[in-house]
């Protein structure tokens, strides 16, 4: 039988010892956070945590695996951004380039 | 929406496996258990997920499931349970 198991549903799968060390977050994940709380506030709702699981589950199963907690958390806003037509793939793509031109190599 | 289980309900996981986004984790689903609480009625994740704001509330219960039923091979205390929190359309009673 073919498994049915969608890639992010994992419980019950062996996935070796739980890393408990606290760590910081990086300023950006704090921004990737605060910019997903507006989405969702009372003014603005674009945006649910339902419809963001939804997205991340979506982002394929090596993506998945290989982007971090918040970077995909930015994968999926993205992705329901574009959707919803609060940006376009032109506008995200030719500001992307201006950010990354503005930073160089500094640290985000 | 009222209710349709309550308290110490023989029920069963539906076997379902929809491609889109639900709450209902795979490793539960066909698995039968008995309902431990009624949580109270949620909007469903499954309208949330795909921007549907006002759908219908939904009941939601805490099942309780037998570690042994759940894991082939479960080598922990025979007695040993675990508890999944289901939304009532994923549930069909036991006996059925």
């Amino acid at each position: 039988m073919t498994d049915r198991r969608r890639h992010h549903d994992m419980g019950g799968l062996d996935d070796g010892p739980v890393e408990i060390s606290e760590h910081n977050s990086e300023p950006w994940e704090k921004r990737v956070d605060a910019i997903r709380s507006l989405l969702s506030d009372d003014k603005r709702q674009l945006l649910s945590v339902d419809e963001l699981r939804r997205a991340i589950e979506d982002l394929g199963a090596d993506a998945y695996d290989r982007y971090n907690y918040y970077e995909r958390w930015m994968a999926a806003v993205s992705n329901i951004l574009l959707q919803k037509n609060v940006l376009s793939v032109d506008e995200l793509g030719r500001k992307m380039a201006e950010v990354e031109a503005r930073q160089g190599n500094k640290p985000i | 929406m009222t209710a349709r289980y309550t308290v110490g309900d023989d029920v069963r996981v539906r076997q379902a496996y929809p491609p889109g986004h639900c709450r209902t984790p795979y490793y539960c689903r066909g698995k039968s258990g008995v309902i431990v609480r009624y949580c109270g009625d949620f909007r469903n994740p499954e309208d949330l997920a795909y921007g549907t704001y006002d759908g219908p509330e939904v009941p939601m219960y805490r099942v309780q499931f037998n570690q042994t039923d759940m894991w082939p091979g479960y080598s922990g205390a025979p007695q040993d349970k675990v508890e999944v929190e289901i939304f009532e359309h994923w549930l069909v009673p036991a006996s059925s």
